[in-house]
């Protein structure tokens, strides 16, 4: 893809360096004068606040280190000395915990938005993949982030969520042995989710690179879902995009600041405040928000295995999502009945959530079956079909096209304003 | 960006260092408590004094106790150690400043800016059991000069704990302290 312009070096000791090592010059071509789509809007900037989050999450984190001793008998004293003792401590912690669910947030707004405008297909299906890699991470991340202040949501998450493994036949109970070093959930358990908790994010952060990487090779997906064709389709990274994703991540942060400062305990629960007890589990057991609609899976299933399995197909589905949707056109914004679908599916996600947060009895069960198998079925079924039968309405020939074609009937003076990189 | 042909400053020029002064603000509020988290916490400075019974010190003995995580050495000095140190000239001392927390900055160092204020009270040293050279700790009741003897790099320090012989530069510190009866001192 070529460029709006290219990186050349005039300071002497520059250009030696970059004659060795063209960093700038990356730099230049990844972030500055890279095109991007010029009609691309706000659910484009989720990556950039992604970024943000992760850098958020690990600055916090290494932070919250310092001062945490990752001990049966005092990691949950260690939180509270957290909270207490440290300088600016409550800030931290609150931030690095908080920061946990906003970065959800942020990933599943992208998820959807990839889902909708058609992001995941050709070319872009190791860039989805990568995508899909970065969310188990970052599952995995967050599920052991919260064992570690050793409360009784700690305590009794990490027992459930390691118990899902026994459920496989003949080696189940020594899975789940190996995965806590003991015969239980304890200090051997702790210790090692410690240093994994750890270890992940930078993990993430170099899938992260590959996606940034893979996202370059093929170019930035656009609302029309139709290539940039020519240099006034695109307009170069830095101004537009940005400042337009340093927006967004403006607007994400005064979100995040008020639960930070508001109501930082919102997203947690408070049996979390009681050190962990291996001798008592809370009355109401419940995973993080952020993991509600896999759990309502897992409860919707009559049989142990199957729950487990139901649930991690969940995800694994989502691999495949680049070959079940048969569709020749990528952007929803052209598929009348793919949109319904769309808006349905992500009802049942919500659906599936609030199902999740409550108790596995009557109508709730009910629910949660009928929600799980449309959750597959928008895969296995709705996609593959919708492709075949659907009539996708008139796709634009360029994004040039669509973008001044909706103010044909207005002034021309707002198709200029909207067409600022034409000298360059 | 804003090319204008004037030298007068344009209104998006204010914009641009209006934009750059708030970034700039937000970013040090925002490193201040991840700085602010390195220093000590609260339950650190909480236990930032300690009691010592000097009944339990016996004439001629050096007992070490634990201040803010560092010793603190409190000698109980023989009549012959204190005249050793009162007998010594401040021109022969490497360190004439006294190093005492507890009397101005400048108090030259004789025995008497050394060792505890009051009457009867001039048997007790107490120092910060720290080499002024490089922080190890000294060992008690040795040396040329009867007071401390390094045993990382050979300094030596006479019966009032002042240095006597190099690399060390200082005296060895003396900690703020006070006597909260007659038998009982708080350093901190």
């Amino acid at each position: 893809m070529s460029g709006h312009s290219t990186f050349e070096p005039k300071h002497p000791a520059l250009k030696w360096f970059e004659s060795r090592l063209p960093l700038v010059g990356l730099l230049h071509s990844s972030f500055v004068s890279y095109p991007t789509p010029r009609n691309l809007n706000y659910w484009w900037t989720f990556g950039g606040i992604l970024s943000l989050m992760l850098v958020c999450q690990i600055a916090t984190g290494v932070v919250l280190v310092m001062h945490y001793t990752p001990h049966a008998s005092m990691a949950f004293d260690s939180v509270e000395h957290i909270m207490r003792d440290v300088s600016y401590g409550w800030l931290l912690r609150y931030m690095h915990a908080n920061g946990a669910s906003m970065f959800f947030i942020a990933v599943y707004i992208h998820m959807f938005r990839g889902l909708y405008y058609g992001s995941y297909k050709a070319p872009r299906e190791v860039l989805w993949i990568l995508g899909c890699i970065i969310y188990l991470l970052m599952m995995a991340t967050a599920f052991m982030g919260y064992v570690l202040p050793w409360g009784q949501m700690s305590f009794w998450g990490a027992t459930v969520i390691t118990n899902l493994f026994s459920a496989f036949p003949v080696v189940g109970p020594t899975i789940v042995e190996w995965l806590w070093g003991g015969f239980s959930v304890d200090n051997a358990t702790l210790n090692r989710f410690f240093s994994l908790h750890y270890l992940l994010p930078f993990m993430i952060a170099g899938v992260v690179v590959l996606h940034v990487w893979a996202l370059h090779v093929v170019g930035q997906n656009n609302p029309t879902g139709v290539e940039p064709k020519s240099e006034k389709d695109t307009v170069p990274f830095t101004p537009y995009a940005t400042i337009k994703d340093g927006f967004g991540m403006v607007c994400f942060l005064i979100f995040f600041a008020w639960f930070l400062f508001y109501i930082p305990n919102y997203l947690g629960h408070a049996d979390n405040y009681i050190p962990a007890n291996p001798l008592v589990t809370p009355a109401h057991i419940v995973p993080e928000w952020y993991y509600l609609p896999f759990y309502a899976m897992l409860r919707a299933v009559p049989s142990k295995l199957g729950g487990v399995l139901t649930m991690f197909s969940a995800i694994i589905v989502l691999f495949f999502v680049p070959w079940l949707d048969t569709s020749k056109v990528r952007s929803g914004r052209y598929r009348p009945l793919f949109k319904q679908f769309f808006w349905i599916w992500i009802a049942v996600c919500i659906g599936l959530g609030w199902l999740g947060s409550k108790p596995a009895e009557g109508g709730y069960v009910i629910a949660g079956r009928i929600l799980t198998v449309w959750y597959f079925a928008h895969f296995l079924i709705v996609l593959p079909l919708l492709g075949l039968f659907e009539k996708p309405k008139a796709v634009p020939a360029s994004i040039t096209e669509a973008v001044l074609g909706k103010n044909k009937g207005g002034a021309p003076a707002s198709a200029g304003v909207s067409a600022p990189q034409t000298k360059g | 960006m804003a090319t204008s042909g004037t030298a007068e400053p344009t209104r998006r020029d204010f914009l641009y260092l209006a934009t750059g002064a708030m970034g700039a603000v937000g970013a040090a509020a925002l490193a201040w408590p991840f700085i602010s988290q390195l220093q000590p916490d609260a339950s650190v400075l909480a236990m930032s004094s300690t009691e010592v019974d000097l009944t339990q010190v016996a004439e001629g003995q050096i007992v070490t106790v634990k201040w803010r995580g560092k010793p603190v050495f409190v000698w109980n000095r023989t009549p012959e150690d204190i005249a050793k140190a009162k007998a010594t000239a401040l021109s022969a001392l490497m360190d004439p400043v006294a190093r005492n927390a507890n009397l101005a900055a400048d108090a030259p160092a004789t025995d008497e800016n050394r060792a505890a204020e009051g009457a009867g009270r001039e048997k007790w040293l107490v120092v910060i059991g720290i080499c002024t050279h490089l922080g190890c700790v000294p060992i008690g009741h040795s040396g040329e000069y009867d007071g401390w003897f390094c045993p990382c790099h050979g300094s030596e320090y006479d019966s009032a704990g002042r240095v006597r012989r190099g690399p060390a530069p200082e005296n060895l510190a003396i900690p703020p302290y006070k006597f909260v009866s007659d038998t009982k001192i708080s350093i901190g």
